[in-house]
């Protein structure tokens, strides 16, 4: 008797929260369908939001820049990082807490104060490159964003690496040495391999992350708009039906890739076990 | 006549096929783009041509027709007529734009703040004077919208669009309909009213009810209009911007107040609702473009500039936004359903009724800030303590878990 109210809280847990999780975006899906352009009224099935998404141009290439900036600096910021926490992995313990300390300081940073700060310092260089001649004046833009982009992602990386790293066991690399490779042989041969799951976990973060930031960019951008710019600038007037058409393909896309890569995980993850 | 036109017409769909563009010329003086917009001929559209000038455009979100849902696409078809190309991006008010620009983190060639903000950056010199010779079009703006207070002899801007604010509210949910800024201090709309989330907006209503002017000039004046705001706080359901399209639509509340062009929008959606022009009158907001000072190519903004006005292009953003003209020419071409809306074209004994902003002193703007956050903030002190007590519940929770895991490891070491 005990044990099936158990599993009825449990049930009812597990529906609230992933009601409370996925409902706003199961409700933003069904509106991408909606003939009017609002949100309260539901006036009849159309397609032509996911029509008109693929004409508008200003869209479409906030988009684009929002996946290019993703992309460059998620890889930036990933070799970054993960050659950042290999150095702090063989450091001694003091030097050690140190950097890893002053490594968390952007983490716990509210964004804004980032955001402003890296704004003030690329000003500032603006007003003194103009004064020198072998300087580019005007760097606000697409440099200015994938520099704060990598920025604020290096430390994720590096905490993401970190752990992996001190659960491997340095003798395989010592291993790997004795064996005949070089320092450089070993670390791709050996430490990479044992390290990559991190690595690719990291890079995934730090493309979501870039996707989704806000703060940052806004002060960071010059003339050019990511996409939650846009999106954020549409809110005085209406946030147009073709974000959520947008949204829609984008959460469609995101979900399926989790289930295939997931599925085949677990199809290995079977093999293996048949095997042993 | 006819054959001319025809033989043109080959040649230029021979020359359109081997990758030149040569734009037919009309009837009367005009250059056909598209097939959707014609521009007078006596301007020197191409002289930028082949100069890879690109323009970075600043505007309200949502606020040009941009190719969506059928419209016509404008910026194209200016980079295509003019060989310049356009870097459009788009703010959400006017201090986030003033903010970008002042920052010196931008440069913007043509901008679009609102009147007050417009004397703001003139006494602030963020603007170049507008070369009039360079923007014939601005002859089609009406001279009511023109040599406003804000900028005497539009040296510094060109109207571009322009709307009203007012009352909306849903047919079905009231008895007695509001006529009267004065009714939104009727009780018995209680718990129904939706208010400006926006302290010149929210204090040009009160103003209006007291008969003041909405560009206060003393502190004291102000004080007086916000104690009149914080008198009416219990009866607002709540302060919004955009939500209102959705607390209207839906049926969320009752009465709301808003701008003319959105209110179109909302009506278009859900019939039930209609619209007032208060008795007391009501702000009139002209939306403007401006070239800020760190304008790279002036004479290709001032081109940009005179393109919006054109006919074709004010009819296309017309339709698109649903925002009122400040051209009697753009808006004989608008089609019969715009073009006698009464909440787009006010009476002409409304439109006296109007005011416009204009920069306050930094005195009366700081007070107004500051009586303004303090209205709304009245009154919500128990938020906060809410606000600390989930902030304490969550702290709690958090130290509770790390006190396990260390339990745990505890009792796992010993094992």
């Amino acid at each position: 008797m005990k044990t099936r109210h158990l599993r009825i809280l449990q049930r009812t847990y597990v529906i609230l929260f992933f009601g409370f999780m996925y409902l706003p975006i199961a409700y933003m899906m069904i509106f991408s369908f909606n003939e009017s352009k609002g949100y309260a009224l539901f006036t009849g099935v159309t397609l032509k939001w996911y029509k008109s998404l693929f004409s508008n141009s200003s869209i479409l290439s906030a988009l684009v820049l929002s996946l290019e900036l993703a992309l460059i600096s998620a890889i930036i910021a990933t070799v970054l990082g993960t050659s950042a926490a290999i150095g702090i992995n063989s450091m001694k313990t003091k030097p050690r807490l140190l950097i890893t300390n002053i490594t968390y300081i952007p983490v716990v940073n509210p964004e804004i104060i980032t955001g402003i700060s890296l704004m003030l310092m690329f000003v500032a260089y603006q007003t003194i490159a103009v004064k020198v001649d072998f300087l580019p004046n005007t760097i606000m833009g697409f440099p200015t964003l994938l520099i704060a982009h990598i920025a604020f992602n290096v430390p994720y990386v590096i905490f993401n690496v970190l752990p992996k790293l001190r659960q491997m066991d340095i003798r395989l690399y010592e291993a790997a040495l004795d064996l005949g490779c070089n320092p450089h042989q070993a670390f791709f041969k050996v430490v990479l391999p044992e390290i990559m799951p991190a690595v690719l976990s990291s890079f995934l973060i730090c493309l979501t992350y870039s996707i989704d930031d806000f703060m940052i960019s806004y002060f960071n951008c010059g003339t050019l708009e990511t996409l939650p710019l846009q999106i954020y600038s549409m809110t005085r007037r209406k946030v147009s039906p073709e974000i959520y058409a947008l949204s829609t393909i984008m959460f469609i896309v995101i979900l399926s890739i989790i289930m295939i890569s997931n599925s085949l995980e677990s199809r290995n993850y079977k093999k293996n076990q048949t095997k042993n | 006549m006819k054959r001319t036109t025809l033989f043109c017409a080959g040649i230029s769909l021979a020359l359109v096929l081997n990758g030149l563009t040569v734009f037919a010329a009309d009837d009367n003086d005009m250059i056909r783009v598209n097939e959707d917009i014609c521009v007078s001929a006596d301007y020197d559209w191409t002289r930028f041509q082949g100069h890879g000038v690109s323009l970075n455009v600043y505007n309200w979100g949502e606020y040009i027709s941009n190719g969506s849902d059928d419209s016509v696409d404008v910026i194209s078809a200016f980079e295509e007529l003019t060989g310049i190309s356009v870097n459009y991006t788009t703010f959400d008010s006017n201090e986030t734009m003033y903010a970008k620009i002042k920052s010196g983190a931008a440069d913007y060639d043509v901008i679009v703040p609102s009147d007050y903000m417009v004397a703001k950056m003139i006494n602030e010199e963020m603007l170049l004077p507008i070369n009039h010779d360079n923007v014939p079009n601005m002859a089609r703006m009406d001279d009511q919208y023109m040599n406003q207070d804000f900028d005497p002899g539009n040296k510094y801007s060109v109207p571009y669009m322009i709307c009203t604010t007012g009352i909306i509210y849903n047919t079905s949910m009231v008895s007695t309909a509001p006529t009267s800024w004065a009714d939104l201090w009727n009780s018995e709309y209680a718990g129904n009213i939706l208010m400006f989330n926006n302290s010149r907006d929210a204090y040009a209503i009160a103003a209006f009810k007291l008969g003041f002017s909405i560009n206060p000039d003393s502190v004291d004046e102000v004080s007086i209009v916000i104690e009149e705001l914080k008198a009416q706080k219990p009866l607002v359901q709540a302060y919004v911007m955009d939500e209102i399209f959705d607390k209207i639509e839906g049926g969320e509340a009752a009465v709301g107040v808003y701008y003319s062009g959105d209110a179109i929008t909302m009506i278009d959606d859900n019939p039930d609702l209609a619209w007032v022009f208060p008795e007391e009158g009501s702000v009139l907001s002209i939306d403007n473009m401006c070239i800020p000072t760190a304008c790279r190519n002036q004479e290709a903004a001032e081109m940009f500039i005179n393109y919006m006005c054109e006919i074709d292009v004010g009819v296309a953003n017309c339709e698109y936004i649903g925002y009122t003209t400040p051209s009697t020419e753009i808006w004989e071409c608008l089609d019969d359903e715009m073009k006698y809306n009464e909440i787009a074209y006010p009476s002409e004994e409304e439109l006296a009724k109007t005011q416009v902003f204009t920069n306050l002193s930094n005195e009366v703007n700081d007070e107004l800030d500051t009586k303004w956050s303090e209205m709304k903030s009245y009154n919500e002190g128990g938020n906060a303590y809410t606000m600390l007590f989930l902030l304490m519940a969550g702290v709690t929770l958090a130290c509770f878990n790390i006190w396990r895991k260390i339990r745990k490891k505890m009792r796992s070491t010993y094992q």
